[in-house]
């Protein structure tokens, strides 16, 4: 039965092409270092402004070309509105949210967070270009959702 | 037991005539039409939307609207829960009623369609009054009107009795025939909504023990990391609950539609099988980017999310390959001479053809979601909306409206009105889908987002015109389509000529027939399999619940819409 060998061809070229796909993953993870966000710290969401290190939220330097980019996400806006960096330094983004959950997207990058209350976002990034890019709020929050946006200078 | 070999037949549903009688019927066509009731109310909305992303802003002509949002919970509720599940509790039930040959409960029908009903009702109210406005995913700390999430635990009952009527017939239907194998069209249904009901429990978890509680006002915090969880637990396997039932139609009908056969019995309930294995540990790649989840933990549910694309993969050959049967039995020729010698002139055949063609872009850009490094680019943008109208939105609904097209004359009597009207549907349709989805995938590349009533956006990319204009050129379309399908099912209930409807349902002959002896035998041990299924769910979720509990309860409820 011909269906039988082209099944089995089929098949074999298809579960080939998953494994592949995972190596992919594996190696992006693994060599060129992509990370999600994990778990980085719980806190409680209606302290957040008097709760280190989101008390003081804004760029900090932390080391030789090494920042911490503290951002508070509250119904609608961030808190600071507009962030500027230089370009090609480590950006470590440390993020929640006071009230609802709030995405975090800065668009045309891999910077893509949820702030879920309760718990603290962390994610780190490199920009290559210098300019000025939006930070939007993706994640529904309420009447004004598309309000929510800010925006972020790498200079 | 020699007479009951021949009884495992080499067709999918056993093929002594039989229907059920008319008080039967009557409770499934009404079942029925709650679902394209809902698919035809959800879709006035839905036209909002694309023209909202394209700069139109037509919510001036929706007075009783309050804002783009209560819109929106429409559109998900209704399109995504009520269509598709009020569709399955009528078309399942009838799959394993006609496979078996035998009447389902009268009690427990109606008591599905009632509760249904009841169901809808609670959502009606609270998504109109505006006390819903949280969209369908319902994360706390938005928090709804109790009535809402109750209605909603309603609708999913009704689908745990529309199973339980199909476990029963089966369980008489064993007694009577030991030793003999259930017909395909059987296993693979009750399969498909088995995955469902184990599927849901987290979901009734949420509602029932957080949400609940919570909008009574009965305890003043919930945990929205693990209410989120338990959401996407049962949310990613939702998508193959929608999924399934039209796989149920390609598998075991669209061969004889087009004149060719099932490929093999065995393969077919192998593929049902790993997905009632496969589909529910993989939600945490709808959380790839949330706090609180351990990066290995994803990572693991990614590699199994690879791992439940291989059944549709298989899909994709065995299907296919029963086409280019149907297509040369059609005098077709050559490599793919065959595909236009299909009975493209069928409406119910050509929907289900162009829901297979669209859904070749849904798996691709599915698998680029799974893909967490990419995710992260995409996540929340406009191009998930455009992938998964490739997906539920053309693969699902695309094949419930093909089946519609025989099975209202079949459960009505009458013929189908307006065969062309039915067609263009169709075409329009599946035209508009593609350029609403090219639109929203390549705007969401550039980070346009999702769940955004863009159109009063301070903000705006210029990169993102030529994705928005194709979204609302392409979204009026779809609107289009679907608007000439209720047209065509509204004349055939009212105006199709009475008696003229098929005698039966478009049940194939199978060309590998059932197996008699060997592994795949143990295919129809359905509760061997789940207590499997269950083994690789605590083996996915159980770290995360193990470090995760008790419960964070931080955040008070907000009715900020
Ligand atoms: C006329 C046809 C349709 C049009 C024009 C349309 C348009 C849209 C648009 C533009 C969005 C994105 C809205 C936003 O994110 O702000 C959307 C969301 C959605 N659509 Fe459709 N749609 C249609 C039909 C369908 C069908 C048939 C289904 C499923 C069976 C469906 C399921 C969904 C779901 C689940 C969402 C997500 C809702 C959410 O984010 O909460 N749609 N639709
Ligand atoms: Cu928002
Ligand atoms: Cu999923």
């Amino acid at each position: 039965m011909k269906v039988h060998t082209y099944e089995r061809a089929f098949m074999t070229l298809g579960g080939m092409l998953l494994v592949l796909c995972m190596a992919a993953l594996v190696y992006a993870t693994v060599a060129m270092g992509i990370h999600l966000p994990g778990r980085a710290g719980e806190i409680e969401p209606g302290k957040v402004f008097t709760t280190p290190p989101f008390d003081n939220p804004g760029v900090h330097q932390t080391g030789p070309n090494q920042y911490d980019v503290v951002i508070i996400g509250q119904a609608w806006r961030f808190h600071p509105m507009e962030i500027r960096v230089p370009v090609g330094a480590e950006l470590n983004f440390i993020a929640t949210t006071f009230d609802v959950i709030h995405g975090f997207h800065i668009e045309g990058t891999r910077v893509n967070m949820m702030l879920i209350p309760g718990q603290i976002s962390r994610l780190t990034y490199r920009f290559r270009k210098p300019g000025e890019y939006l930070i939007i709020c993706h994640e529904y929050c309420g009447a004004g959702h598309h309000n929510m946006y800010g925006k972020i200078i790498v200079e | 037991m020699a007479e009951h070999i021949a009884a495992s037949t080499p067709v999918v549903a056993d093929p002594t005539p039989f229907t059920l009688p008319e008080t039967q019927q009557r409770v499934l066509r009404w079942t029925l039409y709650v679902g394209y009731a809902a698919l035809t109310a959800g879709i006035f909305h839905g036209l909002a939307q694309a023209l909202s992303y394209a700069g139109i802003d037509i919510l001036g002509f929706f007075p009783a609207l309050r804002s783009y949002y209560q819109g929106l919970t429409a559109h998900g509720v209704a399109n995504a829960i009520i269509f598709t599940f009020a569709f399955s509790n009528a078309f399942l039930p009838l799959m394993v009623a006609r496979a078996l040959s035998r009447r389902l409960d009268e009690r427990l029908l109606w008591a599905s369609f009632g509760t249904l009903v009841l169901g809808n009702l609670l959502v009606i109210y609270a998504v109109v009054t505006n006390k819903a406005s949280v969209l369908y995913t319902s994360y706390a700390p938005l928090q709804a009107h109790w009535t809402y999430y109750v209605g909603l635990v309603f609708v999913v009952i009704s689908t745990w009795l529309a199973l339980m009527n199909m476990l029963l017939i089966w369980r008489g239907w064993k007694r009577d025939h030991p030793g003999v194998r259930m017909p395909l069209l059987a296993h693979i249904s009750i399969v498909s909504y088995v995955m469902w009901f184990l599927a849901s429990l987290p979901i009734a978890v949420e509602f029932l023990f957080f949400l609940i509680p919570w909008s009574l006002g009965w305890v003043e915090r919930t945990d929205p990391l693990l209410t989120r969880t338990l959401f996407w637990f049962t949310g990613h396997a939702i998508v193959y609950a929608w999924l399934l039932p039209a796989y149920v139609s390609w598998y075991a009908l669209v061969p004889r539609q087009a004149g060719g056969k099932v490929i093999s019995d065995s393969l077919t309930r192998l593929v049902f099988i790993l997905f009632l294995l496969l589909s529910i540990p993989t939600g945490f790649h709808h959380q790839y980017t949330d706090p609180g989840i351990h990066e290995g933990l994803k990572f693991v549910h990614a590699i199994l999310t690879f791992g439940v694309f291989f059944p549709s993969l298989i899909t994709a050959f065995s299907v296919m390959a029963s086409l280019e049967m149907g297509g040369r039995a059609h005098g077709g020729r050559g490599l793919l001479g065959w595909i236009p010698k299909l009975p493209w002139g069928d409406p119910s055949l050509s929907a289900q053809l162009l829901a297979m063609i669209t859904f070749v872009f849904g798996g691709i850009t599915g698998l680029i979601n799974a893909s967490f490094t990419m995710n992260q680019v995409i996540h929340n943008t406009t191009w998930v909306p455009g992938h998964f109208h490739m997906t539920v939105g053309s693969a699902v609904a695309m094949t419930f409206m093909g089946v519609a097209y025989w099975m209202v004359p079949y459960l009505t009597g009458k013929k189908l009105w307006g065969r062309k009207v039915a067609l263009a549907s169709n075409w329009i349709y599946t035209i508009g889908l593609l350029i609403f989805s090219r639109g929203m995938i390549s705007a969401g590349l550039e980070g346009m987002p999702r769940r955004t009533f863009l159109v009063q956006a301070p903000y705006m990319d210029p990169d993102w015109l030529v994705g928005r204009v194709l979204t609302g050129v392409g979204g009026t379309l779809m609107f289009v389509g679907i608007a000439l399908f209720f047209v065509v099912i509204i004349m055939t209930i009212w105006k199709g000529k009475a008696g003229e409807g098929p005698k039966d349902i478009p049940w194939s002959e199978t060309l590998i027939e059932p197996a008699k002896n060997g592994w795949a035998m143990r295919l129809d041990r359905i509760g061997f399999w789940v207590i499997v299924a269950i083994i690789l769910i605590v083996i996915a979720y159980g770290p995360f619940f193990l470090s995760y509990l008790p419960p964070n309860y931080v955040s008070p409820g907000f009715r900020i819409y």
